[in-house]
């Protein structure tokens, strides 16, 4: 791109801009999308091959994340709850995504309400999973 | 690329056609994600163990291999697409096809693998 006219401005950066729910909301669910396709993702896939490879290869996924009572030891907390945070803050921002797609919501109060409600709908969601994990 | 005028080096380049297909598939499987996920997650919740046994079980039956298979092919297919944007974004030069290569070999081999998985243990193979 060495053609281009280098008078030209540049856009508003991340150093110059304040930051906000919306953007805030933005760059989460570019995070966890690509967190969940890499990280997320290839657990998953452990799992699957740990468990149709038998007894053995399954003890050893589970005694990754597990202590010796059968509880979730640091790691399988991290990976947990990471995990699920991810996927509920990807999946209410998704739905953000999917009605702002129509047009809507794009007036400054509204927008910045639904960016909020969306962090406070996964934080909920994933608070709500656990205790339910807990109490069953 | 030659360097013409701004409207010489456009001109003939257009747009791939292939946007809004890219966009829409995102959409779509944006949906089954969602209904599929859901169930896994209330699937999940609702196992009453995880030790080996009880998860050869759950992934034994019909009604848990089929939606499992299901959301590999969504989920993955989903996250190629949404890689391949974050892809595009940040890498410019040649460094661009390399990473687009190595994101298809990523996720063929490791949905291969899941499915390759979920079959096993639902078909009865022994481990």
């Amino acid at each position: 791109m060495a053609s281009r006219n280098p008078a030209r401005p540049l856009s508003p950066h991340l150093t110059i801009w304040r930051w906000g729910p919306h953007m805030l909301v933005s760059i989460l669910h570019r995070a966890t999308g690509s967190g969940m396709a890499t990280v997320g993702a290839m657990l998953l896939v452990w799992f699957l091959a740990a468990l149709a490879g038998g007894a053995d290869s399954y003890a050893t996924f589970v005694d990754t994340f597990t202590v010796e009572s059968g509880g979730l030891n640091v790691l399988g907390y991290i990976v947990g709850v990471g995990l699920t945070l991810s996927l509920f803050q990807h999946m209410m921002t998704g739905i953000r995504h999917l009605v702002l797609d129509t047009g809507a919501g794009f007036e400054l109060r509204t927008n910045k309400l639904g960016a909020l409600a969306t962090m406070l709908a996964s934080v909920m969601l994933t608070a709500l999973f656990w205790l339910y994990l807990g109490i069953k | 690329m030659r360097s013409g005028t701004s409207l010489g080096r456009v001109r003939g380049l257009g747009s791939s056609k292939e946007g809004a297909h890219h966009w829409w598939q995102q959409r779509l499987t944006a949906g089954s994600n969602f209904l599929l996920m859901l169930w896994l997650v209330v699937s999940i919740a609702r196992q009453p163990a995880f030790d080996y046994a009880s998860m050869r079980f759950w992934l034994s039956s019909a009604w848990v291999a089929l939606p499992m298979t299901l959301l590999i092919l969504s989920v993955f297919w989903h996250f190629r697409m949404g890689l391949q944007v974050v892809i595009e974004d940040y890498q410019h030069d040649e460094s661009r096809v390399v990473a687009l290569v190595l994101l298809n070999f990523f996720v063929v081999a490791l949905g291969a693998t899941a499915i390759f998985s979920i079959l096993r243990i639902a078909f009865g193979a022994a481990a």
